[in-house]
């Protein structure tokens, strides 16, 4: 069955049947590695990407609900310089790197609703995302670096950096 | 320790000018565990290009211990580089070219500090030779500073990429007679350098095994028998290859032989593959598969029968004592205070959240493989032996995992994505749903310790006695369920007794980050607690004074010990980090409190010295938590990448946390019981602690930090909770006592 997608701000229609969890349909049928399989039962948030800009589990979302515009990590920015990734690479957050887009996904969508989030706002918005390295003070520290950075560069909204570089996972 | 005096360099012209340093490094012995030695083949380890680049070969599998980051380190800074020329490339695995190429045991620093420093130090020594020979002065008069030679007398410099073809005819140096910097120069060690994949990790870029794709790839799904190599006896194969983009399903036999120890890497196990377009479509198909299984003798065991047999065990004489000194009967017999507990831990998965795949292309004879393996050296002698063709025919490419912790010690995945390969005769990518993780991982072992110590009127260990409960049959033990003869507090106490007796268990076991230690962490430390709160002694004055005894002598040198070769224990050092962590902690300066404490524990172990204090407090409904983390930690002269091992540090303690909460696999008709994250629970952002590591350098060359910086943390936990509440924890995870995270 044919759907239409807008991942990253570009247009697309897969053939595939509607209950095909959109990770499946984002890492192999639009190729897009970004978005990572962790546990496939919502518990680890590795598959988190935006659906109109509200972090969602992608492995426990069906393509056929998928109506709305997709953000993955691959569409955060058109060069790694949304907020989030300048923050993560300063503080070297990652080990293994594995959950990280994930985390990525969820702080970025925090920090387009919460622009200083405090430390109970990361608790509740990234205690769905595991890190199997224990990164947590890293993440903590660069969800605090990116909403300095965020300030000082009139931070978009994840959905509106999307929308002005269609064609990114290419 | 360590100095490796069996390395020598070779030095060629690059296609296209500029040079090549070819390193070949044999392995200690104490890697042979790891994969064999091979004969000397040059390699390509550096190439300094003539516009400057420096491209360094990462050798090491990564799985996140920073390993791909940090040996180019070293090369560089002896190099006298600019680190932001420095490109990093994975190689392949060849280990003609490449020695010991593995991730295990916390071994990438001590066997490499030395070589990787005298590489670089002798490519600096070439392209010095190279500038002075090019402006006729003597090679004394030049230095080197990022990237460029200098000679200050005539305020020359030239950038290394313009000498670089001419270095490649000097004279070789001699590997053992390179100058070493002086650390106090030092501008790449001990300065931190983000991880070289992190770039691509923050953008989206396929980096790691499960990402990678080959044209016309297809997906595979292997479900194998709940119960460890049961084998098939139908499937409805049919009514699966009918199924929407199904290639094929298919029994694949195994060749797994039963018995009652399994052996790491035991072969091919049994299960039904099914071989589809999209991973997703194979996963659909396998939700209506339905397999008869046959499950063989598995099937009876039980983690309720395991520690009822435990418990007889215990009360009958020892199969084996591993190690007597004194009269321990004797002391206990006339001890001021016996003290006695019995301690258990439950197996527990490593579940690194990429789950094992692997990707596979059979080509007639032949077999090419990427992998995220911790050893693939094994996993080729695995896959060559399977498919019944020479090491040599199979190609095996070496990508980023996401996680290791041990499970990538073993090679099951790859050897099934082999056998899937070679029978579609396409390229194959192999992936494990989470479900498949969990219930067919090298569990690390659960275990079962039976103490018993005695206190003579000061207040002074006399006498220690344990009977370790493990598993194996006869002189077989289970893959990482063996307990080393001088752990501590062997030799520091005068009568002192170790036992052993083990049960057979048909489950595959493992190696888990820090193997063996974090569990005798979490019941020697916890122990040790327990005799200082009998002893009347504060937590640290007693361990600082059990460290004081002179200790009886140590054996001879040997492989493994300590944590794979290097020094055994040093009392020295680990008063060391003690006496940090008490003064970084505030220790004995809290305002006691009910509810909240603090609590202490050390382990040696890869040859680091870790102490750790937790800030923990218990409500009245066992929430529990750890409001700050403590970490003292002596792994030698040098922190080689500061941030990213303090990162590794603090990861370790969060891991340790989950293991000591949650973490627990049951075995059920011999079947495991957890199969995701929600039953094998990990700690969350919300949960986890503050963390604090000090680094107490010493004069001792550097060591590893992944391993040894986890075991003290579960103890330092539980003896906080006894001090807070005086309930004492001789039991593994705390949810099973109705403990949970605040």
């Amino acid at each position: 069955m044919a759907f239409q997608l807008t991942v990253n701000g570009r247009s697309t229609t897969v053939d595939v049947p509607g209950d095909t969890p959109l990770l499946w349909v984002i890492r192999d049928v639009l190729k897009l590695k970004g978005t990572k399989y962790g546990c496939g039962i919502g518990q680890c948030g590795a598959c988190t990407v935006h659906l109109n800009g509200k972090a969602v589990r992608s492995c426990q979302t069906p393509v056929s609900a998928a109506k709305a515009p997709i953000t993955t990590l691959e569409g955060l920015s058109a060069d790694g310089t949304h907020p989030v990734q300048l923050a993560w690479l300063e503080i070297d957050v990652p080990q293994c790197g594995y959950c990280q887009a994930g985390q990525m996904m969820s702080a970025a969508a925090l920090l387009a609703k919460t622009p200083k989030p405090t430390d109970q706002d990361i608790n509740s918005a990234m205690n769905g995302n595991l890190c199997r390295c224990g990164t947590y003070v890293r993440i903590r520290q660069a969800i605090h670096k990116a909403a300095e950075i965020g300030v000082t560069s009139k931070l978009k909204k994840p959905s509106e950096v999307a929308a002005s570089q269609s064609g990114a996972q290419e | 320790m360590l100095v490796n005096r069996r390395s020598f360099l070779r030095v060629s012209s690059l296609a296209g000018g500029g040079v090549l340093l070819g390193l070949y490094i044999k392995p200690p012995k104490a890697s042979a565990q790891f994969g064999p030695s091979a004969p000397p083949v040059p390699n390509n380890y550096i190439k300094i290009a003539p516009d400057g680049t420096i491209t360094i070969m990462a050798k090491d599998p990564e799985v996140g211990q920073g390993v791909k980051t940090m040996l180019p380190m070293l090369i560089a800074e002896e190099l006298d580089a600019d680190w932001k020329m420095v490109k990093i490339e994975q190689t392949d695995f060849d280990d003609t070219k490449y020695a010991a190429q593995f991730a295990g045991g916390s071994l990438a620093t001590p066997f490499n500090w030395d070589p990787m420093r005298r590489v670089g130090a002798a490519g600096r020594q070439l392209l010095v030779s190279a500038a002075a020979h090019t402006w006729g002065v003597p090679e004394a008069e030049c230095s080197t500073a990022a990237g460029r030679v200098l000679h200050a007398g005539s305020k020359r410099s030239v950038g290394y990429g313009e000498v670089a073809s001419k270095a490649a005819a000097m004279p070789v140096p001699d590997l053992q007679k390179v100058k070493l910097k002086d650390p106090k120069d030092y501008t790449i060690i001990g300065h931190s350098k983000r991880g070289y994949d992190v770039p691509k990790i923050v953008t989206g870029q396929p980096v790691f095994a499960i990402d990678f794709t080959l044209p016309n790839m297809l997906f595979a799904v292997f479900q194998k028998c709940p119960v460890f190599a049961g084998k098939v006896v139908s499937a409805n194969l049919d009514e699966i290859k009918a199924m929407p983009g199904i290639r094929d399903a298919f029994v694949v036999e195994g060749n797994v032989k039963p018995g009652t120890v399994v052996e790491q890497d035991p072969g091919l196990e049994p299960g039904v593959a099914i071989v589809a377009d999209t991973w997703w479509q194979a996963q659909t198909a396998r939700k209506k598969l339905q397999v008869k299984w046959d499950e063989g003798h598995g099937a009876s065991q039980s983690s309720v029968a395991f520690a009822q047999k435990a418990d007889e065990l215990s009360k009958q004489p020892p199969a084996k004592t591993l190690r007597k000194d004194g009269d321990p009967d004797g002391a206990l017999a006339s001890a001021a205070k016996v003290v006695e507990a019995a301690y258990v831990y439950p197996f527990i998965s490593h579940a690194p959240l990429e789950p094992q795949n692997c990707t596979a292309h059979w080509q007639g004879d032949k077999i090419e493989i990427w992998s995220n393996s911790q050893i693939p050296g094994g996993g080729r002698t695995l896959v060559a032996k399977t498919l019944g063709i020479p090491e040599k025919d199979v190609t095996l490419h070496m990508q980023r995992g996401g996680g290791g912790f041990g499970r990538r010690l073993t090679n099951d995945y790859m050897v099934e994505s082999a056998w899937i390969s070679k029978t579609v005769n396409a390229p194959v990518k192999l992936l494990w749903s989470r479900e498949d993780d969990f219930g067919h991982d090298y569990y690390r072992p659960g275990g079962f310790q039976y103490l018993k110590a005695g206190l003579d009127g000061s207040g002074k260990i006399v006498a220690w006695n344990n009977h370790f409960i493990s598993w194996g049959d006869g002189d077989r033990p289970a893959p990482s369920s063996t307990m080393g003869a001088t752990e501590f507090p062997a030799r520091y106490v005068p009568n002192y007794a170790l036992h052993n007796t083990n049960q057979p268990l048909w489950l595959k076991t493992g190696a888990l980050r820090a193997p063996g230690s974090n569990v005798y962490a979490f019941v020697i430390q916890s122990f040790i607690d327990e005799l200082a709160h009998a002893a009347g002694k504060d937590p640290i004055e007693f361990r600082l004074a059990l460290l004081s005894n002179t200790p009886l002598p140590a054996p001879a040198p040997r492989p493994g010990g300590g944590g794979f070769g290097g020094p055994e224990f040093s009392a020295e050092r680990t008063i060391g980090v003690l006496k940090l962590a008490a003064e970084k902690s505030g220790w004995g300066k809290q305002t006691p409190s009910s509810g909240r404490a603090l609590g202490v524990a050390f382990h040696f172990s890869h040859m680091g010295y870790f102490a750790e204090i937790a800030d923990v407090s218990v409500s009245a409904e066992n929430k529990v938590k750890v409001h700050k983390v403590w970490v003292a930690a002596d792994i030698g002269s040098q922190i080689i990448n500061p941030n990213f091992a303090e990162n590794l540090a603090q990861g370790a303690v969060i891991d340790g946390l989950s293991e000591l909460m949650g973490q627990e696999i049951t075995l059920e008709g011999g079947a495991v019981v957890q199969h995701n994250y929600d039953k094998h629970p990990m700690m969350r952002i919300a949960q986890a602690p503050e963390i604090e590591v000090h680094w107490l350098k010493s004069n001792n060359s550097p060591t590893g930090l992944g391993e040894p910086s986890l075991p003290p943390i579960l103890p330092a936990v539980c003896n906080a909770i006894f001090t807070a509440t005086g309930k004492r924890i001789r039991e593994t995870p705390l949810s099973k006592s109705g403990y949970s995270w605040a």
